[in-house]
């Protein structure tokens, strides 16, 4: 790994000041980007630690429904979130491994924006706002495809906000080595609809499937997807799976979120 | 480089580092604690797993300095104070939960993570716990009947295949 410099600021103000240098890079659980520092498809000059940052950390309820500080690591999404939305806590206790958990943050996961992630899902299907240093970013302009946010150079993410669903369930189909989702799919509803994100599928990166959200809008049930299917074109291909299967397996997945929603 | 100062094992420690300098390297090569394994350095497969401030971590995927000030806790820390082994330590003696001992230290050191948190596991939350742990040896099941044990439950159904 080449060396760089390692600060840690206490505040977002220092964060973003530290991130105006040039070859500043921001590091918050280091679960993505120590692996891909070690394999120098990263080499940065200086590494801005956000994970002494209070105001960047804990779960509350707010007007925008449940936030969440984008330093806050899984394992506390998970316990803190059980009572609110257990949907987000849940798939918060299932992202990798217990000592993932207790590292990796949400606000990375979504600055990194993995296509085979978890969080792109929950924040997606809930309508999030991704909230920065300068602006908030509504989930479905945030989301630009494999690895792309709409995140400027230097700006990260302070906070999520979630609005709290009547119901909602993730599953997930794990590809057994990494613990990532083979496919993910994350079904939440609303008063004033449903929406349905699938991960780990498409070459884009995670996505709304538009059909099974006006299907399911009409009768919030499995029966109301059988007549629909996703096409395996643009999806993912690889060792563990087709395109075909995981547009297949979307739709199982889809099907029994609906059936696990509560 | 950075001066960092932590804790490790209960007695206060400190040396030089760079930014790059991963804690599992100041633990081995800093202090000597080569009981904490590298059997991937790619995150894959916890032998390298210690406490801390009380949580289970890869000291292979965080930095040194990040730990500056930390309470951490290696396998070197888990015997009795008269260097008898610990409850989860002789359960995995007892049970034959390991051959050659590379996982060890990560396996002792995230079943006590678990057993701190929850007491009485099931033998599906071991599973899932130590779903971060790989072994090349055992196939496992001697490694959830060790933790079994010593969490003081019967381990006895759980399959030695
Ligand atoms: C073994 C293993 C299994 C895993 N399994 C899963 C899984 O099942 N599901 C899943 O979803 N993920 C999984 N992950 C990924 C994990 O969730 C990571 O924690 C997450 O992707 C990155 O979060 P981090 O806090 O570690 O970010 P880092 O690694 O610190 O940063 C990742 C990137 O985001 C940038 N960044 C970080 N924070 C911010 C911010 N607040 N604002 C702007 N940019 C920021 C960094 O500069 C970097 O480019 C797994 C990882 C490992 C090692
Ligand atoms: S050596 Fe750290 S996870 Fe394998
Ligand atoms: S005992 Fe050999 S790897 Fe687990």
């Amino acid at each position: 790994m080449h060396n760089f410099e390692l600060v840690k600021p206490s505040t977002i103000a220092e964060a973003v000041a530290a991130l105006g240098q040039e070859g500043a890079q921001a590091l918050s659980g280091g679960q993505t980007l120590i692996p891909t520092m070690k394999q120098r498809l990263n080499m940065p000059d200086m590494l801005v630690s956000l994970t002494g940052i209070a105001e960047m950390k804990g779960v509350c309820k707010g007007d925008g429904g449940l936030h969440i500080g984008a330093a806050t690591q899984h394992a506390v999404v998970a316990k803190e979130a059980a009572a609110a939305y257990p949907a987000l806590a849940k798939l918060a206790g299932g992202i990798g491994d217990p000592a993932v958990r207790n590292r990796g943050t949400i606000g990375g996961s979504l600055a990194n924006n993995d296509p085979s992630a978890c969080y792109p899902a929950a924040a997606l299907a809930s309508g999030a706002t991704i909230v920065t240093n300068q602006r908030s970013i509504a989930a479905d302009d945030y989301f630009q495809g494999m690895f792309a946010t709409a995140l400027e150079e230097g700006e990260i993410i302070t906070e999520i906000r979630f609005p709290i669903p009547e119901k909602a369930a993730y599953l997930k189909f794990e590809q057994p080595a990494s613990r990532f989702a083979l496919t993910g799919v994350f079904v939440a509803k609303y008063p004033s609809g449903v929406r349905v994100a699938v991960t780990g599928a498409s070459n884009d990166g995670v996505f709304r499937w538009a059909e099974a959200e006006a299907a399911l809008s009409a009768n919030f049930a499995p029966s109301a997807l059988e007549s629909l299917s996703l096409s395996g074109e643009g999806m993912i291909a690889d060792l563990h799976g087709s395109g075909d299967y995981r547009a297949h397996l979307a739709k199982v997945l889809t099907k029994r979120a609906v059936l696990a929603a509560s | 480089m950075a001066k960092v100062s932590m804790t490790v094992n209960g007695k206060a420690v400190s040396g030089e580092v760079e930014g790059r300098t991963l804690l599992s390297t100041f633990l081995r090569e800093g202090l000597g604690l080569t009981g904490t394994h590298i059997g991937c350095d790619t995150s894959q497969c916890g032998a390298c797993t210690v406490h801390v401030d009380g949580k289970q971590v890869k000291s292979c995927a965080m930095f040194a300095a990040e730990a500056d000030g930390a309470e951490v806790r290696t396998i070197e820390g888990m015997a009795n104070a008269d260097g008898s082994l610990s409850v989860i330590q002789q359960a995995f003696q007892d049970h034959h939960g390991l051959q050659c001992g590379f996982c060890t230290p990560g396996m002792v050191m995230a079943a006590a993570s678990l057993l701190a948190d929850n007491p009485k596991p099931t033998e599906a939350e071991v599973r899932h716990h130590l779903e971060g742990n790989m072994c090349r040896c055992t196939g496992y099941h001697n490694i959830v009947k060790a933790v079994l044990a010593a969490s003081g439950q019967d381990a006895g159904q759980i399959a030695a295949e």
